[in-house]
């Protein structure tokens, strides 16, 4: 499969909030979505963003200590 | 300032805001009505646009109450019902069979209640004494410390009689002696500054429903981040809409201490009134209720058969004011401020037993008038004129 998405898997949809907000405040496409179900069993939400900006998107999370549990491409 | 609603509409003279604060702010029904109407999702279980929708509303009240707190981490506020499950989460949460917990003569049940209950299972309590104006001296906490005092819990402003503890010297201390600082700011958010950092706070119990204005069934407790997850027990187990592959409860903040799912709701009016509280200030509003209650008391202490309890100084306490009248009864008091004049306002125990053997009203109580930021000088001038002719009666 082919996609120019990846998706941020984290613990919890307060998480997931948290890590929209610092993305969309820098400028960075983002979007809530279902976690895949080939990827975890969750019910929650997961972030979906371009697999572009994952180099971006690694450093604001380190800055801004956000824990996530993986990012994974699409 | 103004909310839509006044006392000239409805004819009564609220000044039962220390119970609940009303009426509310203009945008707080607003929000609650949207949310039903046009979210309405549960938040943070299915993912879909509504739920997503629920769940960022949820997260920006948890932004709104760090910022108001100084909390180091908006995913360290976990929501419950009220301050009161606030209080016990930490309480029930940190304290073991062995530990020593310190609290003070005012508190109200909400601490007193669980202490009493977690000291039939071990843990030893000892509460130290108030002066007779409420006022707690943090050199006799300090004088109390034990091997294994493990928390300091103090209720940052009397219910009963306005007095304002002086938390950040009790805050430093504990600090220093690395002990647990728990603060029940029930009385005091929205109208008094609050710093978790330069106060030490180490879990600080909040009520939306009070001085911050919002609707009922919204608070519970900022986290400070000397606490780690293993530290705290949860109060109840259960879904959370993350890790739901595992049957044991998650580790992390907020999920492992709101299981079931949340009052969004509330929450949804509790973000309104957060937004119109930064809006108006907290000191603006601070300094409007404190020019009230300068002239309520002045009022109060002019009627010679009126005993006014609490701090005189302005600085030392909040617009919350506990009086008597010499030989009336305060239920009588209240009942007929009720019914011939028109005002609400408490009389009796308010739920602190220990605040009033503290000011020297148990078992009998006092009336109590607690001032808003909606109240008006001409309720003040109203609630004196009524006073007055009561304790001429009472004469
Ligand atoms: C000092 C204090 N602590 C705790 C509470 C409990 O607040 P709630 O009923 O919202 O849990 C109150 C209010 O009744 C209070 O005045």
């Amino acid at each position: 499969m082919n996609s120019e998405f990846a998706v941020i898997l984290v613990d919890s949809t307060s998480h997931a909030m948290r890590i929209e907000k610092i993305l969309t405040m820098h400028g960075l496409t983002c979007k809530l979505v279902p976690v895949p179900r080939h990827l975890s069993s969750d019910c929650g939400v997961c972030v979906r963003v371009l697999k572009q900006d994952i180099e971006e998107i690694k450093t604001l999370i380190d800055t801004h200590h956000v824990i996530v549990r993986s990012i994974e491409v699409l | 300032m103004s909310s839509g609603i006044s006392s000239l509409e409805t004819g009564l003279i609220y000044l039962d805001n220390a119970a609940t604060s009303w009426p509310k702010p203009p945008g707080v029904a607003a929000a609650m009505h949207h949310f039903l109407d046009q979210i309405g999702a549960n938040p943070g279980r299915s993912g879909h646009r509504l739920s997503v929708k629920a769940g960022r509303i949820i997260y920006e009240t948890r932004e709104a109450v760090a910022s108001l707190f100084g909390a180091p981490d908006p995913l360290r506020v976990v929501f419950g019902m009220n301050a009161t499950d606030g209080i016990n989460l930490a309480l029930h949460g940190i304290l073991k069979p062995g530990d020593h917990v310190i609290t003070s003569g005012i508190e109200h049940n909400a601490v007193m209640r669980p202490l009493h209950d977690l000291e039939t299972g071990g843990v030893e309590v000892t509460q130290i004494p108030c002066f007779v104006d409420g006022s707690l001296d943090p050199a006799q906490v300090e004088l109390s410390i034990r091997s294994n005092t493990k928390l300091i819990a103090l209720n940052h402003a009397s219910n009963v009689c306005g007095t304002i503890l002086l938390i950040r010297e009790v805050g430093q201390m504990a600090r220093q002696k690395n002990l647990f600082f728990l603060v029940d700011v029930a009385q005091s958010a929205g109208v008094l500054p609050i710093d978790m950092e330069k106060d030490c706070i180490d879990f600080l119990a909040f009520t939306g429903h009070k001085s911050l204005y919002g609707p009922m069934g919204t608070g519970g407790l900022v986290i400070g981040k000397r606490i780690e997850p293993e530290a705290l027990h949860p109060l109840r187990q259960g879904g959370t809409g993350s890790r739901s592959e595992r049957e044991i409860q998650p580790e992390f903040f907020p999920d492992r201490y709101e299981s079931g799912t949340m009052n969004a709701v509330g929450l949804s009016g509790l973000l309104a009134a957060l937004q119109w509280l930064q809006q108006q200030g907290i000191d603006q509003i601070r300094s409007h209720e404190m020019t009230l209650c300068t002239r309520l008391i002045e009022g109060l202490l002019n009627i010679p058969n009126v005993t006014v309890y609490g701090p005189t100084e302005m600085s030392r306490r909040t617009a919350t004011v506990g009086f008597n009248i010499q030989n009336m009864e305060p239920s009588t008091v209240g009942l007929r401020l009720d019914e011939e004049f028109g005002i609400l306002c408490r009389i009796g125990l308010h739920c602190a037993p220990s605040a009033h053997r503290t000011i020297g009203t148990f078992p009998n109580g006092c009336v109590r008038f607690s001032i808003g930021a909606f109240n008006t000088e001409r309720d003040i001038e109203r609630a004196l004129k009524a006073v007055n002719e009561l304790a001429k009666e009472a004469q």
